[in-house]
């Protein structure tokens, strides 16, 4: 079922069209990654998501029912350019920040004495912002994100600033977070992390979507009959002799692997002309990353 | 709590807790103290040390008629010098009296020489003694009994007591020097509110926008909601500081008044006003004063205060925050204050040459001009406006703060989003005609 569907929004800026007629269905309790290059839109449909801006024509859909401003404490959103007040104490402006998302004060406080206990950080409490490190200060901002326990939430670039222990604890809280029953929009740059963590994905470019679904089926897809083949022995295949392209080859302890690429043959018949021959040690489709797919639908 | 409340608490409490309010807001009124009381505490001092002045009486009668006291003696001397100027009796006295000839013939036989310039204590002292004696001396001449008692009970002086009609012919006491005070000091208030706390709703945008949370608030209020909150919040901390201006300077003042002078500073400041009149003409001042303010309606002074305090930096104060949403840091402002700093400093100078004429052609069309009414007309107020006047003043201000707000929301909007842009007027002109 889909949580949150958007249906042809189109959004223009004295004469540029930052989005157009963008549609997408994103479905309940799973990770939707929206890509695209710098400057592609992104932001513009999270901020109207987000009920900061309006779009020109379009609609979309929480829940089944039309987007209204009340529903934004149902949403949390940490933004691409985030921050906090430097000279107020930590806890102080969580409390302040969760009580604009509409908790009360005894709610906002019981939640976050939980999560300062999980994160190891209730020594902050009585700190000022500007005496933490920035990878502690999005930790805050994680905090103060999730806090009012918001069925839709949206990271843009959630991954930046992080160290990698930081990151990986991120992540880890990101899919608990899908477990227990939210929905995820995930923006980012960080393609390792979108084949790790989205199941769909729509990719935006110059306002448009240019391609759209689920990140498995996408990259078969985009499959472009790649297989490495490590067999046994160091000594070359006969060349002429297999009916398919060696696109590269190399020694490896006393087995040679191959990269190959055949367009007529399935993989069942490629390894049957190998075996005449050779001993199998290992056999695998390469698929593409989605770092390839972005460059190739972005650059083609 | 609505969203709004919670952003004004945060803005107000903020404020308040920081130092340099708190240091502000207690070292002000010291300083204004300081400025009422220091020169009255210095005119109160006097020298201990007692000036001997020397008498050279070519009469041998008026110099008798000088009585020494703590602070002057007057010692006769036997030298009959013409010329002071080459005499030692100059380097050996504070300073010289030559008495030439008859005073009652010539009044200005009597001439006083000193090396520093005499205060006007000593020479009243002269003065006054030498013309009481020789007042006696013409009265006597007339052999006429009792006259020196006829004389004293004519002595009249005369008050003139100003009476201001209003249309239905009711009849005030007036002072033009009081209604004066009040609205000067109540315009620079007024000029200091705006401006101070003005440029402080800037500051916190653009620390917001700066700091980069802009965006994370915006997720949960309105911008509009925000930039309110903000100038609410603010308005309350300006107000907060005034309040407590007002009471702890007329505390401390009176505090310091016991202390150095052993009177409460109204009487004080009566007496000083009024220096060398009698006890009862100190008393007769202070019933002016009191007069005087009693017939300016006070209430309507102060509610008038509140209204163009809070008009004038609603206006200005949305204007500000339009600005400082533009710009990613402050250094960035100097170019968009301008055309907001140029009306404000227009209408102190307007305010300052309106005291003056407070109902001339330029004090009546700057109290109606929205942009300027908020200084200038609390200039004119005292000295009662019509009332319709006043209303079109109001008027005129309440839409036109309206219209700044909404102009300001919109720049706002836009502008809190907008990162390493440079903006210009061109763009920010763009961004009034975007769409929500």
């Amino acid at each position: 079922m889909s949580f949150l569907e958007i249906h042809r929004v189109t959004k223009e800026y004295s004469g540029f069209k930052a989005l157009n007629a963008v549609s997408m269905n994103i479905e309940q309790h799973s990770v939707y990654g929206l890509l695209g290059p710098n400057g592609a839109g992104k932001t513009t449909l999270i901020r109207i998501i987000n009920c900061i801006t309006a779009p020109d024509s379009g609609e979309i859909l929480l829940d089944g029912k039309r987007l209204h401003a009340d529903d934004i404490n149902r949403i949390g959103y940490l933004p691409e350019e985030r921050g906090l007040y430097k000279k107020m104490k930590v806890g102080e402006q969580a409390l302040y920040l969760a009580q604009l998302k509409g908790l009360s004060k005894h709610d906002a406080m019981a939640r976050l004495k939980m999560w300062f206990e999980k994160f190891e950080i209730q020594a902050w409490w009585n700190k000022k912002v500007e005496e933490l490190s920035k990878g502690m200060q999005q930790k805050v901002q994680f905090i103060t994100t999730v806090l009012h326990e918001p069925e839709l939430l949206i990271f843009d670039e959630p991954f930046s600033g992080f160290d990698p222990v930081n990151a990986d604890l991120l992540k880890r809280e990101m899919l608990a977070l899908r477990d227990k029953g939210a929905t995820i929009i995930f923006s980012t740059h960080n393609m390792e992390s979108v084949e790790a963590l989205c199941d769909d994905i729509s990719l935006i470019n110059k306002s448009q979507v240019v391609l759209q679904g689920n990140v498995h089926e996408i990259r078969e897809q985009f499959r472009s009959h790649i297989y490495r083949v490590t067999i046994a022995g160091t000594e070359q295949p006969d060349i002429a002799r297999l009916p398919f392209e060696i696109l590269a080859s190399e020694q490896k302890n006393r087995n040679t692997e191959l990269r190959i690429q055949s367009t007529g043959l399935s993989a069942n018949e490629c390894l049957k002309s190998i075996m005449e021959t050779h001993s199998i040690v290992a056999f695998e489709e390469l698929l593409p990353s989605m770092n390839e797919i972005f460059i190739k639908t972005v650059n083609g | 709590m609505n969203k709004i409340g919670i952003i004004i608490r945060r803005e107000y409490t903020t404020r308040v807790a920081k130092k340099s309010f708190i240091i502000m807001t207690f070292l002000s009124p010291l300083l204004f103290a300081a400025l009422i009381m220091v020169p009255l505490w210095l005119s109160g001092i006097k020298d201990n040390e007692s000036k001997k002045i020397a008498v050279v009486d070519f009469t041998n009668e008026y110099g008798k008629v000088l009585k020494s006291d703590k602070q002057y003696v007057f010692v006769p001397v036997k030298e009959r010098v013409q010329n002071i100027g080459n005499s030692q009796l100059k380097k050996d006295y504070y300073a010289v009296l030559l008495i030439k000839g008859d005073l009652v013939k010539d009044s200005t036989a009597a001439t006083l020489y000193s090396e520093k310039q005499v205060g006007i204590e000593l020479e009243s002292t002269v003065s006054r003694q030498l013309s009481e004696y020789v007042e006696n001396k013409k009265l006597d001449a007339y052999h006429v009994a009792n006259i020196k008692q006829m004389v004293e009970k004519a002595r009249t002086k005369i008050d003139v007591t100003t009476i201001k009609l209003d249309e239905k012919g009711n009849s005030k006491v007036t002072s033009s020097i009081v209604a004066t005070i009040i609205g000067g000091l109540s315009t620079f208030l007024i000029y200091m509110f705006i401006f101070m706390y003005g440029v402080q709703v800037m500051r916190g945008v653009v620390e917001e926008k700066t700091n980069r949370i802009v965006e994370v608030i915006i997720s949960s209020v309105k911008p509009f909601e925000l930039m309110m909150g903000k100038i609410i919040g603010i308005a309350l901390v300006g107000l907060t500081q005034f309040l407590l201006w007002i009471i702890l300077t007329l505390i401390i003042s009176n505090i310091a008044g016991f202390a150095l002078f052993g009177t409460s500073i109204s009487n004080l400041q009566a007496g000083a006003q009024l220096q060398g009149a009698s006890n009862s003409g100190a008393q007769q001042a202070m019933m002016t004063v009191f007069q005087g303010l009693q017939g300016i309606n006070l209430v309507e002074i102060v509610s008038y205060f509140i209204f163009y305090f809070l008009g004038g930096y609603l206006l200005y104060a949305s204007l500000f925050a339009a600005v400082g949403s533009a710009v990613d840091n402050e250094t960035d402002t100097q170019q968009f204050m301008m055309p907001i700093t140029i009306p404000i400093l227009f209408a102190f100078y307007a305010a300052i040459y309106s005291i003056e004429n407070p109902d001339g052609p330029l004090a009546f069309w700057c109290s109606l001009i929205p942009f300027t009414s908020p200084i200038v007309m609390m200039v004119r107020l005292p000295f009662d406006v019509p009332l319709w006047e006043k209303l079109l003043s109001v008027g005129l201000l309440v839409i036109t703060f309206i219209g700044t707000t909404w102009l300001a929301g919109k720049i706002y909007r836009t502008g809190i989003l907008m990162y390493g842009k440079k903006p210009s007027w061109k763009e920010m002109w763009k961004w009034l005609r975007y769409k929500s």
